[in-house]
């Protein structure tokens, strides 16, 4: 995992520091001479080589590093320093933890409502399979997977929030602040974002419900006289569960990098919102760093998905 | 009908000319046509027949395992005194386990993988006494003793994985008798062990009935088991009952020349190696087409014994063809008696 962690520093760094632009030119301004140019190209530390870069980049990490170090001003960033944007005249560490609780409950919100519907409805499909309900059950599913999110979302806004107003506009604010307010701000997204991710897993949780409704020992479980309802959840889910919790891990540590078009949409300044202004306007630290955020999230996730494994299977377990 | 038993033969056990079929794609599939059986308590049914005769969808049918929607089923099956195919399946559900237990062929697979083997006999005690928790315990513990797991008391806090395919076999025994059912239905159950192991199982399934006084059937495709076990055989073949007899009768006077193939097909030690085996020649038939006539026509030898080519067009009934004695086919039974006895002298032949 360190190989796999140190990988990714080479790749993410080298991938956008190769990009065609001058960063120096574009945080140049509008009113821009060659010695501004060069002057921000030596305060950004453009103008030394680029190995010279990624050491200076890598023991950041570990130890901190000073930004301009001969200007009147030094930038201290201490380790972990993932970079200084001169866009927002901040250290991306901070612009990261200001954005990641927003994204982490937008997150954590909608991954508990969309395994709770996409689980419940996908049993609920397999119960009654090739009758009226399963049909029902798996077209919404697929109206659900088809629709872009910012469909569902501005749907929502017209409807709930301009039309019936139902809910206040949606303003960020911590849950330990305005816990209503939260609610009444997160409401709408969360279902944006379970609407996306339960159809997939209801799909995914019927068929791997059918899938080992097959196996011997199922019709063992039968044979044993249990109800229907405890052959299903006791028995066919826990054996169908391992790719389910494969693809739930994998799916909120991808979010956790940030619902970009679900936080434009809802204004939400959450790690969608940051990924997409860097973008815009070529804060280079910036998206590296939130790069290497993200990519740090999905191979920790795949640790722990790792780890469950063998909690769900005796087999995978070392004794 | 009469009072306390209904069933019309008054046996403990009695399928009434039960038929189960499935449609599918390629046509109506005639799993199981017309299967009437029965079983006196206590004694050990055995049926016999190929891969696709039907044996194991007779035995699912029982048990109430067919799948109702995806199949048409018709019949009768009386367990002592009740009529199971008219039950809803709530109520067979609770006979499930309690009144009728099942162990499968493939021990392997039969276990859940991810629970203990302990947890899975004590779910099947609890789904039918509300017994506590530490009382199911024990009397797993006492099971797995029974069922001969060396260290029971450790052993019941196994995985699956953890185990032997026997003793996952022994496991799957002692679940299926822990509510002391009264019928048991051992679908191939020695089908995926060793040949060694293969005994001790059948043995323990031996001694076991006669300690619980259970009724069992017993499926298997292999006749050379069944001689040793049962007190009467059933021959499926293309869904339908060929032949029916004492395990004795049988084995000395068989009268299908269907049965006469299986006997001849099976290895025995007391033969001489130089004896090659004799397969039945062909495959079994289609369930989906089956022949007109005698299901076994195709691949009967003794088709020119019958007049008129009866064999290929008219469907022979199962008449008796002795005491207990049943049999489906269309040479005269007199005639039939002589090739079963001329093709026992020749497989008698190289025991010398």
């Amino acid at each position: 995992m360190v190989m796999l962690l140190f990988l990714l520093t080479l790749t993410v760094f080298f991938l956008f520091t190769l990009l065609p632009g001058d960063p120096a030119r574009l945080t140049c301004g509008k009113a821009c001479t060659p010695q501004i140019i060069e002057a921000n190209r030596h305060r950004l530390g453009l103008d030394e080589p680029i190995l010279t870069q990624y050491w200076k980049f890598v023991s950041g990490l570990f130890v901190g590093r000073v930004f301009s170090p001969d200007s009147p001003q030094p930038i201290i960033c201490n380790a972990p320093c993932l970079g200084y944007s001169f866009n927002h005249r901040e250290q991306v560490l901070t612009l990261i933890m200001r954005a990641l609780p927003v994204t982490f409950w937008l997150a954590s919100g909608g991954f508990i409502l969309w395994l709770t519907t996409g689980i419940s409805a996908g049993i609920y499909a397999a119960l009654r399979r090739g009758r009226w309900q399963d049909r029902s059950v798996m077209g919404v599913a697929l109206v659900g997977y088809s629709l872009p999110s910012f469909f569902i979302g501005l749907v929502l806004i017209f409807f709930v929030i301009l039309k019936w107003h139902w809910l206040p506009f949606p303003s960020w604010v911590s849950p330990f602040e305005d816990p209503v307010r939260f609610v009444q701000t997160m409401a709408l997204p969360w279902i944006v974002i379970a609407v996306l991710y339960a159809a997939f897993y209801m799909r995914l949780t019927r068929n791997q419900v059918l899938e080992v409704f097959g196996d011997d020992y199922i019709r063992t479980a039968r044979a044993k006289g249990l109800p229907e309802r405890t052959v299903v959840v006791k028995h066919a889910l826990r054996a169908g569960l391992t790719p389910i919790v494969t693809a739930a891990g994998l799916d909120l540590a991808g979010l956790l990098g940030g619902a970009i078009i679900t936080e434009s949409i809802f204004s939400l300044p959450g790690m969608g919102s940051l990924a997409i202004g860097s973008v815009l306007n070529a804060d280079l630290p910036l998206i590296t760093g939130i790069t290497l955020m993200t990519a740090t999230f999905i191979i920790f996730a795949n640790l722990v998905v790792d780890l469950l494994y063998g909690v769900l299977d005796p087999r995978v377990r070392v004794s | 009908m009469n009072q306390g038993n209904g069933s019309p033969d008054q046996r403990f056990l009695a399928i009434q000319d039960l038929s189960v079929a499935f449609s599918t794609e390629d046509g109506l599939v005639r799993a199981v046509d017309g299967v009437t059986v029965s079983i006196e308590r206590g004694q050990t049914l055995a049926i016999v027949g190929e891969s696709g005769s039907g044996k194991s969808v007779t035995a699912q049918a029982v048990m109430g395992l067919v799948d109702r929607q995806a199949a048409k089923m018709s019949g009768q099956i009386w367990l002592d005194g009740e009529e199971l195919l008219g039950l809803s399946p709530d109520e067979v559900q609770k006979l499930r386990g309690s009144q009728m237990a099942m162990i499968f062929q493939d021990p392997m697979s039969s276990l859940h993988p991810f629970y203990r083997i302990g947890d899975q006999i004590v779910e099947a005690i609890q789904a039918h006494r509300s017994v506590s928790n530490s009382a199911a315990r024990r009397e797993t513990i006492e099971m797995l003793k029974k069922v001969g797991i060396p260290a029971a008391e450790r052993r019941v806090d196994d995985y699956p994985h953890q185990l032997s395919g026997g003793m996952r076999q022994r496991v799957m025994i002692g679940m299926a008798l822990i509510n002391s059912p009264a019928l048991l239905i051992a679908d191939e159950p020695t089908t995926a062990l060793d040949v060694t192991v293969q005994a001790q199982i059948l043995e323990l399934i031996t001694t076991l009935k006669d300690e619980f006084g259970t009724t069992v059937i017993l499926i298997t495709h292999d006749l050379g088991i069944v001689a040793d076990v049962a007190d009467h055989v059933a021959v499926m073949y293309g869904g339908r009952l060929v032949e029916v007899a004492p395990t004795g009768v049988l084995y000395d006077q068989p009268q299908m020349p269907y049965t006469l193939g299986l006997l001849s097909s099976v290895p025995r030690m007391d033969r001489e190696r130089s004896m090659r085996l004799e397969p039945i020649p062909g495959n079994p038939p289609s369930p989906i087409t089956l022949p007109p006539g005698c299901v076994f026509q195709p691949r009967c030898t003794y088709t020119d014994r019958v007049p008129d080519g009866a064999c290929a067009t008219v469907r022979p009934e199962l008449l008796p063809a002795g005491p207990d004695h049943l049999v489906r086919c269309h040479i005269p039974t007199e005639e039939r008696r002589e090739i079963s006895q001329e093709v026992l002298r020749l497989l008698a032949g190289a025991e010398r």
